[in-house]
């Protein structure tokens, strides 16, 4: 039988933070990021990198990685700068976004690589 | 000189009102009914009087009919279609000018084309299926207070719907003891909550007493989880007066969101209060109590794609749909056809979809619909699939009804949802392989494990 289990989030606990999509699953793979770079490349959206220590997370505006990707459709070489950044921000959350021109949206984001969680 | 005279009596409305060879205009509205005869009446007959006493008609000729120019004014039967399998019910086409229309006012529209046709005595029933709305009436209208694209902005939700749950028992509960459920809901991970429509202010839940308690349940949620959330504050009162009050409290407690409901509350409170809102940054829930009082005979009333334009014209940026999946009556086609209407900027006709006419939305913005009702985890790769990522899923029972409360509730819901999405995004069929995707998901969800445990039979 299964026992009752508490579902624990605190306000000092910094692992209750949430990032959007996708943080209630476990972290991707590179392989599994790759698909959803695909997803974002078939959908005809602009592939954008951003960064933002794991503290601000809930403000509007990250980190813009140099500029959105315009006209780049090779999963390798976006792959390729998600990772440089990660490199250079290693105790940042990583965030994919797809930037949809057509409806001046975001068509999706999610944290891709995350920073270790530290107040 | 006018070559018109009077002759006092009555006469067969098809002389005036049938019109086969009309090409409607761009700027008429469109109607079409499906009516349903009595013996001995023609369809020409049956569906003139309706475009007659919809319109310009009395059931005899008074003399003031010659000051007019009944050519500008009166709607015209341009089309009559035959229904396979029946032989006194059909649909009629008709074509209302657009002078007969105080702009901006829904209301003024229903006040025709709802009036005395549907008590009509030589009908047996009438059903109103669709309205063309010209696009140079649409722009009359105010819409939406903000619609999806600012409300993702505002609330931070992209590449995926957003999940709720209504608060139960959905009377009885202390406004302390609501504001708990709240609190549990959202800090499990739904985005909203919200009050069920017959919440108002009842003696054991004052809508002061419930607002507060619900935003402070709301933001240490959002300050435990860092995500943003909101609850759905019904504002929906007695008269307009006191819903702008509790409207205008909600926005000094700093609420996202508020709840009316448009058909019971009326769309005269409905579009003043989506002007309000337009005015006041706040988002706008829309809850349709009564419409299946309306829409749900096939035969007589009104079909909901009807009530769901004129709820984007009237205002507001979430509307209650059917599910498809779940407990309550809704066919999959014609639910579909709805969501097209709340969400794109232009809408063709399909009639599989039981949408009549094309309907330009303008500059109209799209807004969420919303699934409620007996829904719960695996029904979720069933509403990605059918609703996509601009749609609002409310898990109600399948929150609150967790065997561990209501936090790990809404987390199941949460893991369900973005491993739909998930797989979604990598091209995988949804329906086909609902089960392995729910399970796959599972492996690292205890609380989704129980849940899929708890419903597996439903």
């Amino acid at each position: 039988m299964n026992a009752m289990q508490d579902y624990h989030s605190g306000l000092n606990d910094p692992n209750s933070r949430k990032f959007e999509i996708f943080s209630y699953l476990p972290e991707m793979s590179d392989e599994h990021i790759e698909l959803q770079i695909k997803y974002i490349i078939n959908k005809g959206w602009v592939p954008a990198i951003e960064h933002t220590e794991p503290n601000n997370v809930d403000g509007h505006y990250w980190y813009l990685w140099k500029l959105p990707m315009f006209g780049e459709s090779k999963v390798n070489n976006i792959l390729a700068e998600a990772k440089t950044c990660h490199r250079i921000h290693p105790t940042d959350h990583i965030r994919l976004v797809g930037y949809d021109n057509k409806k001046q949206s975001v068509g999706t984001t999610m944290v891709i690589y995350r920073g270790p969680i530290k107040f | 000189m006018s070559n018109q005279s009077y002759q006092a009596g009555v006469q067969q409305y098809r002389n005036t009102y049938w019109e086969p060879d009309y090409t409607p205009k761009e700027t008429d509205f469109l109607a079409c009914f499906k009516i349903t005869t009595k013996n001995a009446v023609s369809y020409e007959e049956a569906a003139a009087t309706v475009a007659a006493e919809s319109s310009t008609g009395t059931w005899t000729h008074v003399w003031t009919d010659l000051f007019i120019d009944l050519e500008r004014y009166k709607a015209r039967v341009y089309q009559i279609e035959e229904i396979p399998g029946y032989e006194k019910t059909f649909y009629a086409y008709i074509a209302y000018p657009i002078d007969l229309f105080e702009e901006g006012s829904i209301i003024n529209v229903f006040t025709s084309l709802l009036g005395s046709v549907f008590n009509l005595k030589i009908l047996r029933a009438l059903r109103l299926e669709d309205i063309r709305f010209p696009i140079s009436y649409v722009m009359t209208c105010g819409g939406p207070p903000n619609g999806m694209l600012v409300e993702r902005d505002k609330l931070n939700k992209y590449g995926r719907s957003l999940l709720g749950s209504p608060i139960k028992p959905k009377l009885g509960l202390s406004a302390k003891n609501y504001g708990r459920a709240v609190y549990e809901c959202l800090r499990g991970g739904l985005d909203f909550t919200k009050d069920d429509e017959s919440l108002h202010s009842q003696a054991i839940i004052r809508w002061r007493d419930r607002f507060e308690f619900v935003m402070e349940a709301v933001k240490k949620a959002e300050a435990e989880t860092g995500e943003r959330k909101g609850h759905f504050l019904n504002v929906t009162a007695a008269t307009p007066e006191e819903m702008y009050k509790r409207a205008e409290f909600a926005k000094e407690l700093g609420a996202p969101i508020i709840m009316h409901d448009y058909i019971i509350g009326g769309i005269c409170a409905n579009t003043g209060l989506a002007n309000w809102c337009r005015e006041n940054g706040m988002l706008l829930h829309i809850q349709r109590t009564m419409h299946a009082v309306i829409d749900r005979h096939p035969f007589h009333g009104v079909h909901s794609r009807v009530f769901s334009k004129v709820l984007r014209l009237s205002g507001g940026d979430h509307l209650h749909t059917g599910t498809v999946v779940g407990r309550l009556e809704s066919e999959r086609n014609s639910t579909k056809g709805c969501i097209d209407i709340l969400r794109e900027s232009y809408v063709k006709k399909n009639p599989d979809y039981g949408i009549m006419f094309d309907q330009d939305w303008g500059l109209t913005p799209g807004i969420f619909p919303v699934a409620s009702g007996g829904i719960h985890v695996w029904h979720m790769p069933a509403l990605v699939s059918i609703f996509g990522d601009d749609a609002v899923f409310l898990f109600g029972g399948a929150t609150l009804g967790h065997p561990w409360g209501n936090a790990a509730g809404a987390a199941a819901n949460r893991v369900a949802l973005e491993a739909c999405i998930d797989a979604r995004n990598q091209e995988i069929d949804l329906e086909e392989h609902s089960k392995d995707i729910l399970r796959d998901a599972a492996q690292h969800s205890p609380e989704l494990k129980i849940a899929m445990k708890t419903w597996h039979e439903f």
